[in-house]
């Protein structure tokens, strides 16, 4: 099998590592061989975050370059267009339509491009873009934009359903369980 | 069992299986995690050390009675750790000791980009290097095998993409080594001249031996393939050249990167037609070759600089690349202070001043960034007291009346407390300012001595800064509230015209902590708004303006207060309407 290359971004503190966690347990459980690249340090004081997922029979580099990532998972608009270059031909964007202003931004130095997912999908990118974020308050939690997205992924993987409710329940705290799953299931379910 | 792992959970269950009792350490990305997880096994002795000289040194006592042991920093730390390791060689150990460095290509949260294999040759100390997470564990193993074998402390050096990657490691059973016996032997551990002197010929023969190890140690593996070309390579760069060239080339692939073996380096080149080195930051692995008689390239064809991936590798062998869409430019997001943070309400109150600030290591190096720009110099731990100390010196009175330094607690422990006593010793009228968040903050939250609290989350003997600077010397210590600005702005400005040296202790607890409750979220009135921006010129990046006024983000505010300060208009309340 071909490795698959997944790319989770966002912004410092949006739940990344959960995200990671999550797929890590579940591939790991579906018999591939895993490499899950994280940076932690400063970076995680609300700048911009990158996750490397590769899965497959054997996985070497811990890092996806560019044009290789079969799909990137965003939390936010500006971070999905930050890694286009990342995708490969044919990979599909994920994207919670959230939008964060970064530093420069807010203090007037530079200004959030307009449109900038329509720009995007007029160069032929395709991207499913969603707002995530309302789905993961409807599910009963603001932090859970990530299992929204991770049940949107899921869509398009081949890996069964019962196997990411699984492993969701072996990725929180036993109280989160619930939120958690609603949130997947509104992610999976969306139109 | 498998399970998958960063790069230094592997690390931390290879000090597990390998039976090691005690673990000091200070934190530093990227190595934090090695010690946070040794702390979960109750089996090992783990503590946050007050830098990394100190964890270097308690490691060797441990190792001095007869205990396997480790320190964790990262490449920046063995500078401070350095001293300790040089004569460290000389000695040897008793129970076997490894001193794990991580390095930071690309300097994802660093400083510099040093190569500590640099520090392995000079103090001729082994020092292996894992290419994934299974690799960090069992070379954990073996390296206290080794340590204890060649009678030598070992480096094990890791970098950003192994020590925060997760793979996947097959795990095995404790293997206790009981404490051997201590018995007195000056010879080897009293390193005044005669007994180093004594002691130096046996490290340069213990080098020798290391070197006839690498030549058929099974961590420097040869990999054959049907091709002329052959590639050496250690740790991440190893993942690299595999994903480029799967098995169609030969590898040498090291596991232990210093000393380098001669002979298996000259037989893997001898029936190649062309051999490449493929090494992050220096040309080391390069510049041996070269010095054996193997023609190589490496640095011809590899930056020294940031770190490599597949596609690096694989544009250096001018293979075909896949397409990717073009980027467009877009506004970068750096890292910034958090909502809340208690630095803000200082620096916004130094920046007003108009003040001159040495800075240090730690989140609140944050606040170089725009709009504060605080910061006018950051070097390394401990330094800003101490450049203080110099630029005062050097600039007289002028410069003591408005210039400052901001250091964090744990870096203020660490090695600033020795910068106050040379201030004080040597009298400047400097001000140094304490940032105490109560917590070791930029690394993750790491327990310190000002905490209260150990590594465990035990309560802990707590050094009382206040107590501490007055026995230093410094008879002006002063405590204020960064979230209330008036205060802060008194201080600075009689702090800074005293004619005596002075401590400020900026003194709140990082808002992230799950001690601190935060208070409700702040709401601007867009009535009373006057689209002033003067709440903007913090850079708190909960407020923004939406259509000519400003917003505050619900999800990120927690309500210190220092924007309602701000505010001349009475715009930002409390309560929402």
């Amino acid at each position: 099998m071909k490795t698959v290359n997944l790319m989770i971004v966002g912004v410092g503190g949006q739940g990344s590592l959960l995200a990671s966690k999550l797929l890590g347990t579940l591939l790991v459980d579906e018999g591939y061989d895993v490499k899950v690249s994280e940076v932690h340090g400063m970076s995680q004081r609300g700048g911009s975050v990158v996750t490397y997922v590769r899965f497959g029979d054997k996985v070497f580099s811990p890092v996806v370059a560019e044009g290789e990532a079969d799909f990137i998972i965003s939390f936010e608009k500006l971070e999905g267009a930050r890694y286009v270059s990342r995708l490969k031909e044919g990979g599909k964007i994920i994207c919670n339509t959230q939008q964060i202003d970064p530093m420069p931004v807010v203090i007037g130095a530079a200004e959030y491009p307009a449109e900038i997912l329509e720009s995007l999908l007029a160069k032929g990118i395709d991207i499913d873009a969603f707002d995530a974020l309302s789905l993961a308050e409807e599910a009963g939690s603001s932090k859970a934009v990530n299992i929204v997205l991770m049940g949107r992924l899921a869509k398009y993987l081949q890996i069964p359903y019962e196997q990411w409710i699984d492993a969701i329940a072996k990725s929180v705290k036993p109280q989160f369980v619930e939120i958690n799953k609603k949130a997947f299931d509104l992610g999976y379910n969306k139109e | 069992m498998k399970k998958l792992m960063i790069g230094n959970e592997a690390l931390a269950r290879g000090l597990y299986e390998a039976g090691v009792e005690v673990v000091s350490s200070y934190p530093g990305t990227p190595s934090t995690e090695i010690t946070e997880f040794a702390a979960k096994y109750d089996e090992i002795k783990c503590e946050w050390a007050p830098n990394e000289k100190v964890a270097c040194e308690v490691a060797f006592g441990a190792s001095l009675r007869g205990v396997r042991s480790a320190c964790a920093m990262k490449h920046v730390g063995l500078n401070v750790a350095a001293d300790p390791l040089f004569t460290l060689s000389y000695t040897g150990v008793n129970g076997g000791l490894v001193v794990c460095v991580a390095d930071d290509p690309a300097m994802h949260s660093s400083q510099n980009e040093q190569d500590s294999r640099h520090y392995a040759i000079a103090a001729k100390v082994p020092m292996l290097e894992p290419a994934d997470s299974a690799e960090a564990k069992d070379f954990m193993k073996l390296a206290f095998d080794l340590s204890e074998q060649f009678d030598t402390p070992m480096l094990m050096r890791i970098c950003t993409r192994i020590a925060h990657c997760q793979s996947i490691v097959e795990l095995s059973e404790r293997e206790e080594h009981p404490a051997g016996t201590y018995e007195r032997n000056p010879k080897k551990f009293i390193m005044a001249p005669a007994n180093a002197i004594a002691r130096h010929p046996f490290v340069e023969e213990r080098l020798q031996k290391l070197v006839d190890y690498a030549e058929t140690a099974p961590i420097n593996r040869v990999e054959k393939a049907e091709s002329k070309m052959g590639i050496i390579c250690a740790g991440a760069c190893y993942q690299y050249v595999k994903e480029v060239f799967g098995d169609t080339v030969n590898v040498l692939k090291l596991g232990m990167v210093h000393p380098l073996p001669t002979k298996l380096i000259r037989d893997f080149a001898a029936d190649l037609e062309e051999v490449y080195v493929i090494e992050e930051l220096d040309g080391i692995i390069q510049q041996h070759c070269e010095h054996i008689g193997v023609k190589v390239k490496g640095k011809e064809l590899f930056s020294p600089l940031g770190e490599y991936n597949q596609t690096t590798v694989a544009a250096a062998f001018g293979k075909k690349l896949p397409k990717a869409a073009d980027q467009p430019a877009l506004p970068v997001r750096p890292p910034v202070m958090c909502a809340g943070c208690p630095h803000r309400g200082l620096y916004y109150s130094l920046v007003k001043n108009k003040v001159t600030v040495l800075g240090d290591i730690g989140c609140y190096t944050l606040g170089m960034a725009a709009p504060l720009n605080a910061l006018d110099s950051t070097l390394c731990m401990g330094a800003s007291v101490s450049g203080l100390h110099g630029f005062n010196k050097a600039g007289g009175e002028e410069s003591e009346s408005k210039t400052v330094c901001v250091i964090g607690d744990s870096t203020f422990m660490h090695s600033g407390m020795t910068g106050l006593v040379n201030i004080a010793y040597n009298g400047t009228n400097s001000t140094v300012i304490i940032l105490d968040n109560s917590i070791t903050g930029m690394t993750g939250h790491q327990q310190n001595p000002t905490t209260g609290y150990n590594i465990k989350g035990d309560p802990a003997a707590k050094v009382d800064l206040e107590t501490l600077c007055h026995a230093i010397g410094i008879n002006r210590v002063r405590v204020v509230d960064p979230y209330d600005l008036a205060a802060c702005d008194i201080a600075i400005k009689e702090e800074l015209a005293a004619k005596e040296p002075s401590v400020i202790i900026s003194r709140r607890p990082c808002a992230l902590l799950k001690t601190v409750k935060a208070l409700p979220p702040l709401k601007v009135d867009p009535e009373k708004c006057r689209s002033c921006k003067m709440c903007m010129k913090m850079g708190c990046p909960a407020i923004s303006m939406k259509e000519g006024k400003a917003v505050i983000d619900h999800t990120l505010c927690v309500g210190c207060g220092v924007c309602t300060q701000l505010c001349k208009f009475d715009a930002i309340g409390g309560k929402e309407a």
